[in-house]
């Protein structure tokens, strides 16, 4: 019923290292806790060996799914219906001054 | 009076032999009693429920029989709640206070009912115990040393507890049908885009369902009715008309074909839970059924499917949380702006979220989008082509909810993968998109155990009919957990 796919990289079980954590983290803009890295990498490890199951999977003939009803994305007229609330939702700002948002230096 | 279900509490209200407040402090004062145990409300509404109260009294005294009205009932803590705060379970939103009210929680609040408080969850509602909550872990009322199931378990929690007459829940891998069977209730999950996702807080947006946690299939259908239908603030929301549950519910009983799927049956399945099931597909078959073996080869698909595409859309869906424009903010001394998000997420999510955020990272980063993310959505097709398949056969699919009766707080916590091993008979109905609810069927080593119904898309009314008629024959929706009555 099934055959193997073509992604030989991913053939065997997947091992992450110490430098893919890092990266992700990066990419994820999340700090990983140095005493934690090495759990978060078997835990992350493991999900990843479990899912990789889905290679052994005949998906040739198969279009992604885009829509579980298979319908279309629905459009709306290009207008504004939103009112200038920004007051209203800088409430929920940690930091504000005089309406802006407040982070530290981005420019040296 | 608290183990009423929903409707026998509108009827209550509506022939005025109780009113709406005192309906309301009894409930409130159960919470009072109780939750301090439980922990299935991480904020109770007590003033605005209140006068909420006041208010549908005053309605019904005008001749106002809407049927929500008056009747208590609580949201998970994942729907937007304008000026009462919505923390999703999550540290970093713990401050958060809507400025608008999901269109779940105005269409019940402009249906009259009354809403106690914001309901326990896994953080995110990522989580299949309502253990992973930054507010504490949920107890079941059936054994509080056991889970009750989760995302939703709040709201599981405190409708089985008799804290509140019914609740809303979300379902993206199961999680208001496996907390509804783990603590005895029912749950139902629509069809994809019948509830709107307007102001529920995202996860995997493909995959997120709104729906109820009930005692009745009854309660579900006023329910329902009261929040479903075509929202054009959500993109996704279906634009047809909505029939009524509730009119459906006492129709006459029409013969209907059953398949049971073998591949729900298997190895991981508990067997006196699998006994339950069958004996509950029987009384069914008594009602005027046919049941019929069917096969869905490719469901064994749905759990690693799910762990890809449902962590691919919440890393994207959790990248807005930067702890600038709202959200938790680090007080850690931050040289750059970058330092500052990563600190702030960091500290904001629990080790669930940034598991899931990272998978997500990885199967959507460059090399690896192909192998992961576009398999996963082309077995997810798969999996939906075993659904229409299925249904073009038979009228509904039965099974069980879940493998094994609530597990112990604790228990999985440090094994991932065999946490998302629970949802391994709820995820399919998610990946296609078609509903499915579960009800209370039976007990095995005095926990509840859940019959599960999957049927067509858009048939939900004909799955709360089928229940209803099964729940008028049967007793296991009405059992209460005896250290609570």
């Amino acid at each position: 019923m099934y055959s193997s796919c073509d992604l030989d990289h991913l053939s065997g079980p997947v091992a992450l290292k110490l430098e893919d954590i890092e990266k992700l983290g990066e990419l994820a803009r999340l700090r990983i806790e140095p005493g934690e890295v090495y759990d978060l990498m078997a835990k992350l490890t493991s999900i990843l060996a479990f899912v990789d199951q889905l290679q052994a999977a005949d998906t040739s003939e198969v279009t992604p799914m885009a829509h579980p009803l298979d319908r279309a994305q629905r459009l709306r007229p290009d207008v504004v219906t939103e009112p200038d609330q920004h007051e209203l939702y800088q409430q929920n700002a940690p930091r504000v001054e005089r309406g802006l948002y407040l982070v530290p230096k981005v420019l040296e | 009076m608290h183990y009423r279900t929903l409707a026998q509490s509108a009827a209550a209200l509506k022939a005025r032999s109780v009113s709406s407040v005192e309906l309301t402090k009894i409930y409130l004062e159960r919470i009072a009693r109780f939750d301090s145990t439980l922990n299935s409300f991480i904020t109770v509404t007590r003033d605005e429920a209140l006068a909420q109260a006041a208010r549908a009294d005053e309605r019904i005294a005008r001749g106002d029989d809407d049927p929500m009205l008056g009747v208590p009932i609580a949201h998970k803590d994942i729907f937007c709640t304008a000026g009462i705060r919505t923390t999703c379970g999550s540290r970093m939103l713990d401050g958060f206070v809507s400025p608008y009210d999901a269109t779940v929680v105005e269409r019940l609040a402009r249906a009259g009912a009354v809403v106690l408080g914001k309901t326990n969850m896994d953080e995110f509602a990522m989580g299949s115990s309502s253990e992973t909550s930054y507010y504490g872990p949920v107890r079941n009322p059936w054994d509080t040393s056991k889970v009750p199931g989760g995302s939703s378990g709040g709201s599981a929690a405190a409708v089985a507890a008799g804290l509140c007459a019914g609740a809303t829940g979300t379902d993206t891998g199961g999680s208001i049908r496996q907390p509804a069977a783990l603590s005895g209730l029912t749950g139902l999950k629509p069809t994809y885009g019948r509830v709107s996702r307007y102001g529920m807080i995202a996860f995997a947006s493909s995959l997120d369902h709104g729906g109820t946690l009930t005692r009745t299939a009854e309660d579900a259908a006023l329910m329902l009715d009261a929040m479903a239908g075509f929202d054009e603030r959500d993109s996704t929301s279906i634009d047809e008309p909505m029939p009524s549950s509730v009119a459906l519910l006492e129709t006459e009983w029409e013969s209907i074909r059953i398949g049971v799927p073998e591949e729900f049956f298997d190895d991981g399945l508990d067997p006196g839970y699998a006994a339950c099931v069958h004996a509950a597909i029987g009384e069914i078959e008594k009602l005027g059924a046919t049941v019929k073996p069917i096969s869905m080869p490719n469901l064994h698909l749905s759990v690693p499917t799910y762990y890809v595409v449902a962590p691919a859309e919440a890393s994207s869906n959790l990248a807005r949380y930067d702890g600038i424009r709202f959200g938790h903010r680090s007080e850690a001394p931050c040289s750059d702006i970058r330092e500052l998000y990563e600190r702030n997420r960091e500290e904001g999510f629990g080790a669930e979220v940034q598991r899931r955020i990272l998978i997500g990272t990885y199967v959507l980063s460059a090399g690896y989008y192909d192998a992961y993310y576009l398999q996963a959505q082309k077995a997810r097709q798969l999996i939906a082509r075993d659904f229409a398949r299925a249904f073009a056969e038979v009228d509904v699919i039965a099974g069980p909810t879940t493998p094994t009766p609530a597990f112990g707080i604790g228990q999985k916590t440090d094994d991932p993968v065999a946490m998302y091993l629970n949802d391994i008979y709820t995820i399919g109905a998610d990946l296609a998109g078609v509903p499915a609810l579960s009800i209370p069927c039976g007990f095995v080593d005095a926990l509840p155990v859940g019959l599960q119904l999957v049927g067509p898309h858009l048939s939900e009314a004909r799955l709360l009919k089928i229940a209803h008629h099964y729940q008028r024959e049967t007793d296991w929706h009405l059992q209460t957990p005896e250290a609570f009555d």
